[in-house]
């Protein structure tokens, strides 16, 4: 394993490879890729939330330049997948509605498809839609989750409830029977906003039917091309594999919200297909706001029951989960097994009970982003903690250090399903504590009130729950696909290499990290190695990149492909240098005959190999070219500590983040400068979600946060320099012992805002807020 | 109507239909795809190019206000193969994760520094207030400007 020594392997700030097309305009996004007589794609979308709808295309048909329109009559094809089947603790089967990707006389969500339109070109596609008649006869719309609690209302009408689920994970009857004896219960009702991912680039996606093979080609921006080639091949539009083609290019960003299989990747498949031509069709940020798989959105009631110590002993939570109008591929696992699961967070809770009922509501459907569940947990968790601190006279230090899981008790198995196999909560938050100079705060938030400035600072110490995931475990959770990871080794004639992966980079930097795995196993020169992703026609299979696991999941199969190359090159060197394998040493990209000078370099062999003149061929076969599928064993649990310190002008409200600190477990670090930026941007959006960012519908169903001037995006000026850094524990399950790095910051950072600012305020009687603490709120 | 241009020093014109946005003209007319649209209200900035050494957003501009105009975009600032001092900074501070918003941060950048030649970092923050990055959270692009701004001033 790694010894830091090769500055371009594991452990070392390896320049990023990639950036030199992103940085000179050579990125090629699916918008940037044009077909050979494309169509241009408009889709109509419902302005209404919920109504009937009889829609007439006949005078739009006759527009200029227009190819076709379509609408949900006309594709008859099946239902956009959900991806796991959660059903309630009672039996009953989860409630799944059909998902048609184009509208079947009803709508139920603004924003829902209605009709494509497709022209010669954009304007004229606009243009056309414009003289597309749509009556609606308006139904009412359930948007609050209380109401759609009461059913009053369905969003499904051939559903008999609003109630996708409702689940529990834990004993009700024990955890009341603790509460009821405790010392001290603390009580909470917990809000975590609605979020739009955002992220830069818009989906695009363009369908392109090749009559002659009678094939399909998709390119478009995901998170997991693999995974939509199995979703809208196999459920939506009857398409085997071998004939359908799923390219994802550059993608710009995804943060969850490019994982999930849409109506427009299918609509623009099918359509090419009728009208035997390219059909190219791109979000505006406007429908990104009203298509794109919306975050979070959770109600919460909860009690944490303490000993007269400060000891937890047991935490109860109720919470209503909006899914939106339809179930998108992974949002029934998102308030369950990526929620609830964590409840225990860094503590040694003994008993939890979690109920979650997950709601209809005639708004765009939630799924995950960035985090999915495990921010949720750790935002109720930390906030519980502030306050039940507050309420018995303990520091925030002390009362998250009395109820640790002690660094010896690992592997520690939570009351919630979950082993948690390493870490050690004390050391990060010894760090945290110093790199944030806690010992100074007294002194600078009495010089920030001479300035007339409130200044509080926030805790947080968090476990999550990623590298998804072992497949067996998932499956029996209700999980419709695996979570392995897929990896091709294909070591040329010359000895350079091209890996092949399914996990899929989109701001990652893959192409340089994954190049150093093979630096430091192969030792080969990093300009000798290509990382390929995005591309079913290329890659062998892949689960994508989702849920922190490229890594610890999509790395480990790279690691165990170049284990069997490594394996087959030394039976070849053994056969060439007349020598017994075992006393074969491969090191630094030589194989050496131990303790004589015969030698030769990875490249010599790697030539023999496709040159097998002189090759063992009664054992072997010719070639270096090594596959591995990867499904890991358990979750890793990355954790950490986060201290914010803010300041709050009294006068207009403001929230300003002076300071930032997130100390982190995420294993082994095979790249820092990568880590780090990972957690820059994750912080970025904690922040976000906490004092900024907020999506809002009024209660006819209409959003009143749909575009960059209504919905607050983060922006340089809002936001501090980050101190970050790592205390790392190694995962015990995987070679190289990483734990994942994504999505730390989006977890741990949004209760150490709000607690800094519960802080700043406490002394006015403030001992809760809302997120996003705006100036407004404040 | 028919356009003139300077574009990335080369003189280019073409017949385009009076609406046609200049960020149109130069990704779709022009095919020069490095210069991204990431919103419709002109809020982003992945769309910022140099209309004679300004920073413009290119999605509020007609290519017909254009005419006769020097307009420089993310393909036009590199000397070969050598990057721009303010695209080698992003490249050695990691400045860039999907690179999306990247084109038109660094645009915006470089006009910045030209203007500040030692920007502080508040400055570096505002000035930059127009062009939304959602993945670095801003920390290593002040960085990769602070660094810029040393080896474009020692230029």
């Amino acid at each position: 394993m790694p010894d830091g020594q090769n500055p371009n392997g594991i452990g070392a700030s390896v320049k990023r490879k990639e950036d030199f097309r992103f940085l000179t305009g050579q990125g090629r996004y699916t918008e940037d890729i044009n077909c050979p007589g494309q169509t241009y794609a408009y889709i109509l979308r419902s302005n209404e939330a919920h109504a009937k709808i009889s829609v007439d295309t006949s005078e739009a048909s006759k527009a200029d330049g227009v190819v076709a329109i379509f609408t949900g009559e006309d594709m008859q094809v099946g239902s956009l997948p959900c991806g796991w089947q959660v059903d309630s603790t009672d039996g009953t089967p989860m409630r799944e509605p059909e998902h048609p990707p184009l509208a079947k006389g009803v709508v139920r969500h603004v924003g829902d498809q209605i009709a494509v339109i497709i022209a010669e070109t954009l304007q004229q596609a606009k243009d056309a839609a414009e003289s597309v008649s749509v009556i609606y006869d308006r139904l009412p719309a359930v948007v609050d989750m209380h109401d759609s609690l009461t059913n009053k209302t369905l969003v499904h009408s051939d559903l008999d409830s609003n109630v996708v689920y409702d689940w529990d994970i834990g004993d009700p009857a024990e955890i009341d029977a603790i509460i009821a004896g405790a010392h001290h219960v603390t009580e909470m009702n917990i809000r975590n906003n609605r979020l739009i991912p955002n992220p830069m680039e818009t989906r695009s996606a363009i369908g392109d039917y090749d009559s002659a093979h009678d094939s399909y080609t998709l390119y478009t921006t995901s998170q997991n091309p693999h995974v939509i080639r199995l979703l809208m091949g196999a459920f939506v539009l009857s398409i085997p594999e071998h004939k359908l083609r799923v390219i994802a290019p550059d993608v710009g960003g995804g943060f969850g919200s490019k994982i999930y299989h849409y109506a427009e990747e299918a609509i623009v498949t099918w359509a090419s297909q009728k009208i035997r031509r390219p059909v190219k069709w791109t979000s505006e940020r406007s429908d990104a706001f009203l298509s794109d798989a919306h975050g979070r959105d959770h109600i919460t009631k909860t009690k944490l029951a303490l000993d007269a110590d400060g000891k937890f002993l047991a935490l109860k939570v109720e919470t209503l989960a909006n899914m939106g109008a339809y179930l998108s591929t992974f949002a029934t696992a998102v308030p369950t097994y990526l929620y609830a699961t964590l409840l225990a967070g860094v503590y040694s809770t003994p008993a939890i009970h979690c109920n979650v009922k997950a709601l209809f509501t005639n708004t765009v459907p939630v799924d995950a982003y960035r985090g999915a569940g495990r921010p949720e947990a750790a935002y109720l968790l930390e906030r519980i903690v502030d306050r039940a601190a507050r309420e018995m006279g303990i520091s925030q230090v002390e009362i998250r250090r009395k109820n640790f899981i002690p660094s010896d008790a690992f592997p520690y198995q939570t009351p919630v399903a979950l082993q948690y196999d390493s870490g050690d909560y004390q050391a990060t938050l010894d760090s945290a504590l110093k790199m944030a100079d806690v010992d100074g705060f007294e002194a600078r938030r009495a010089k920030a009130a001479k300035r007339g400035k409130l200044r509080g600072i926030g805790y947080s110490t968090y476990v999550e729950a990623c590298g998804i995931a072992p497949s067996a475990v998932v499956g029996s959770l209700g999980a419709r696909a695996g979570l392995f990871e897929c990896a091709e080794v294909r070591v040329h004639p010359t000895g350079s290499v091209t890996i092949f992966t399914g996990s899929h980079s989109h701001g990652q930097g893959h192409e340089t990290t994954f190049a150093q795995l093979v630096v430091e196993t192969l030792g080969i020169d990093i300009d000798q190695i290509e990382i390929s992703h995005g591309d079913t026609g290329k890659i062998p299979f892949g689960m994508g990149t989702y849920g922190s696991r490229s890594l610890a999941v999509g790395g480990e199969a790279i690691i165990r492909a170049m284990d069997k190359v490594v394996a087959k090159a030394t039976k070849i060197a053994a056969h060439i240098m007349e020598a017994s394998e075992a006393d074969i040493v491969f090191e630094n990209g030589s194989f050496t005959v131990a303790g004589t000078d015969k030698t030769m370099a990875f490249g010599e062999i790697a030539l023999a190999a496709y040159v097998p003149h002189n090759f063992p061929h009664d054992e072997l076969e010719p070639g270096l070219d090594e596959k591995a599928f990867y499904d890991p064993t358990n979750f890793t649990y990355p954790g950490g500590a986060h201290i914010c310190e803010v300041e709050i002008d009294p006068e207009t409200g403001v929230v300003d983040v002076i300071n930032m600190t997130a100390v982190d477990d995420v294993g082994r670090v095979v790249n820092p400068m990568v880590v780090d930026g990972q957690i820059h941007g994750g912080l970025a959006q904690g922040i976000g979600q906490a004092l900024m960012e907020n999506c809002v519908y009024d209660d006819k169903g209409q959003l009143v946060t749909g575009s960059y001037m209504d919905y607050t995006m983060p922006r340089a000026d809002d936001l501090p320099n980050f101190q970050v850094g790592q205390q790392s524990t190694l995962c015990t399950h995987n070679t190289l012992g990483v734990k994942g790095c994504g999505e730390v910051g989006a977890i741990g950072s949004p209760p150490a805002v709000i607690n800094a600012v519960v802080d700043a305020l406490f002394e006015l009687g403030v001992d809760d807020i809302a997120m996003p603490a705006t100036a407004e709120t404040v | 109507m028919i356009v003139n241009l300077i574009l990335n020093g080369k003189a280019v014109s073409a017949d385009v239909s009076d609406n046609t946005l200049l960020v149109s003209f130069i990704r779709e007319t022009m095919s020069m795809t490095g210069t991204h649209v990431g919103c419709d209200t002109s809020q982003c900035g992945a769309c910022v190019v140099h209309v004679n050494g300004e920073s413009v957003k290119s999605c509020t501009m007609l290519a017909a206000m254009a005419e006769g105009t020097n307009v420089t975009t993310i393909e036009g600032i590199a000397d070969g193969d050598t990057m721009h001092p303010m695209q080698q900074a992003f490249h050695e501070n990691h400045g860039l994760q999907c690179g999306f918003c990247t084109p038109g941060m660094v645009m915006s950048a470089i006009e910045l520094v030209e203007k500040n030649p030692s920007p502080s970092e508040g400055e570096i923050r505002e000035g930059l207030e127009g062009n939304i990055c959602r993945c670095t959270g801003y920390h290593n692009i002040v960085k990769s400007v602070q660094a810029a701004a040393q080896t474009m001033g020692g230029k």
